[in-house]
């Protein structure tokens, strides 16, 4: 028996006008992946303002459009939408099926990720949360936590599929994990099958970001992508040894071969041959891609080694505050004067007592995203945006440097104009990230799955 | 012998974690995945990127896929949600890792194809 998973979302903003394809294709499974790094601080956020937020809001336009197919039993969902709220994207998720009249589905949540209230309790009992990166202790951890989250595998999204559910809603899940999960379920693979738990990692990893297997963000001959507006969303179709084809709904625009498959293996990943997930080291390295034709690509070989014994989980603290401003300057000398302009900006605050913390100025047509990689020239460019950022310990002095911009506009070499974009007008709040391993046993003994019925 | 820039041999995809911003290049046959392996080594890369990486950087090998991965370590400016740089999650990466300019036998001497836009050109007239 061949299952069939769709990624249905990237990223939390991505639109859900792909599932309709995904799910007029006959997908079994309809996984949704929600949560970037960036995430869980953005519904922190919302969640500080309203405490039934923390879930992705857009969850409900992704159920409006998967709940035909929910009804009549050809699909399920799976999604990390929980964000930091799980129990709050459930009753969001029962509304929506309520509203659209389909009484009787199982809608489960996952808890157990989140650590936030556990940081005192779990270091008593040795954890120690050190910097993933910078092997920092956590004595140097900055200030308060704002959320803190494990990384959870497929286990629990198993455990709620056997309970019958048919939406299965978690926070912080590992991404490919959502896909894995239904492999799992379906071919009732062993949690010591680590060749089988790779390649289903290796599934969700290749889909968990919709597009950019399917032809987007690819840097081959991009401009030959058919139908770029209406880019599919991937399926792949996976059998029990754990042979998978990836594909697209057939007649959509996109493209699936080999090469936008390649790409996409290596996305945000460390060492390929140990693809750290928190059910299995995958070794991507092992993996044969096969060009079938017709936008489907054969996944053979993938091997894996046993899962380590723990997650990796994130914390997040307060970074200050950033402001922002453009300027733009034309020919003659842009980029002199553009660099001018900074610099009395900066002696302006100075001169008036601001403390700035950190200082980011980008000149944009000449070098701003290419750095230092950049290569000199004497070529002049007809226009500079200078794009100067900097960081401040509070929103107030960070308001305070963007106003000793405004007199520039009469003050400052000729013909530079601001406002460009119409951004960064407010301060806004910078939050670091804390990367840490965390023991399995620490967590797994926190983690439920529930079911209500709607 | 021929001074080539990588993007006339490699496709490219960058990605981030944190303050890690990972580039992996894509060779097109097995001779030129051969030739990066010996030119673009992850010393190489380090220079290249110059003060934009203040960490560490690492090459892993996928000759499956004939790639080779640079892990850059300090590269975002503090990672997404704390960087100040416009490119805070470091999608041009790639762009900028195959800048980088390699001697490459003549046999394997090639240009990659420049992008044919005439579609979106004659869209955005219409446009007008």
């Amino acid at each position: 028996m061949t299952v069939r998973v769709g990624g249905g979302q990237g990223f939390y903003g991505d639109t859900p006008a792909a599932v309709g394809g995904l799910l007029d294709a006959g997908v079994d499974y309809l996984c949704l992946e929600a949560l970037a790094e960036l995430t869980l601080a953005i519904l922190q956020k919302d969640r500080q303002r309203d405490e039934t937020r923390g879930y992705t809001r857009d969850l409900p336009l992704y159920l409006d459009a998967a709940l035909p197919a929910l009804a009549d039993g050809r699909t399920k969902v799976i999604t990390n939408a929980g964000g930091i709220n799980p129990t709050a994207a459930t009753h969001a998720a029962i509304e929506v099926a309520r509203a659209n009249g389909v009484p009787g589905l199982k809608v489960a949540t996952v808890l157990g990720d989140d650590l936030m209230t556990r940081l005192d309790e779990i270091r008593s009992r040795g954890a120690t949360l050190e910097h993933l990166d910078s092997g920092a202790g956590f004595d140097e951890f900055p200030g308060d936590t704002l959320f803190a989250a494990a990384y959870l595998g497929a286990r629990p999204i198993v455990e709620a599929l056997a309970l019958g559910a048919d939406i299965v809603i978690t926070g912080r899940v590992a991404d490919a994990a959502l896909f894995l999960a239904p492999l799992v379920y379906e071919h009732g693979w062993a949690w010591d099958d680590w060749d089988r738990l790779a390649a289903g990692t290796l599934v969700g990893h290749l889909l968990e970001c919709s597009g950019q297997v399917a032809g987007g963000n690819f840097s081959g001959e991009w401009w030959t992508i058919p139908e770029p507006w209406n880019l599919p969303y991937p399926i792949a179709e996976v059998d029990p040894d754990g042979t998978a084809v990836i594909t697209k709904p057939p007649g959509s625009g996109g493209r699936v071969d080999v090469d936008t498959v390649r790409h996409q293996l290596l996305y945000e990943v460390h060492n390929p041959a140990a693809y750290m997930a928190p059910d299995v080291v995958a070794d991507f390295t092992s993996a044969t891609l096969t060009d079938l034709g017709d936008d489907r690509v054969r996944v053979t070989d993938v091997s894996g080694q046993p899962a380590t014994t723990t997650y990796k989980a994130l914390l997040a603290h307060r970074a200050g505050w950033a402001g922002e401003a453009r300027v733009a300057f034309s020919w003659p000398d842009a980029l002199a004067k553009a660099q001018a302009t900074a610099a009395i900006f900066a002696k302006r605050v100075e001169l008036a007592g601001h403390v700035v913390d950190e200082w980011c100025v980008e000149y944009w047509g000449v070098d701003a995203l290419g750095g230092p990689t950049v290569p000199t020239t004497d070529h002049e460019p007809p226009e500079v945006v200078a794009r100067i950022a900097w960081r401040c310990a509070d929103q107030t002095t960070a308001g305070l440097v963007a106003r000793e911009l405004v007199p520039l506009s009469l003050s400052a070499p000729p013909a530079g104009f601001t406002g460009m974009g119409r951004g960064g007008g407010r301060p806004t709040e910078l939050l670091g990230i804390w990367p840490t391993l965390v023991d399995k046993a620490f967590v797994d003994s926190h983690v439920t799955v529930t079911v209500e019925i709607v | 012998m021929t001074r080539l820039a990588l993007r006339e041999l490699c496709g490219y995809r960058a990605g981030d974690k944190g303050d890690i911003a990972n580039v992996a290049i894509f060779a097109d046959d097995d001779a030129t995945y051969e030739l990066i392996g010996r030119e673009v080594t992850a010393e190489r890369v380090r220079a290249h990127f110059g003060s934009m990486v203040k960490g560490d950087v690492q090459r892993y090998e996928a000759p499956n896929v004939l790639a080779l991965n640079f892990v850059m370590h300090r590269a975002l400016g503090g990672g997404g949600p704390r960087s100040l740089r416009a490119d805070a999650l470091g999608k041009t990466l790639g762009g900028a890792l195959v800048r980088l300019e390699i001697d490459v036998p003549d046999e394997l001497v090639r240009r990659r194809p420049r992008p044919d836009v005439a579609w979106a050109t004659g869209m955005l007239d219409r446009l007008r």
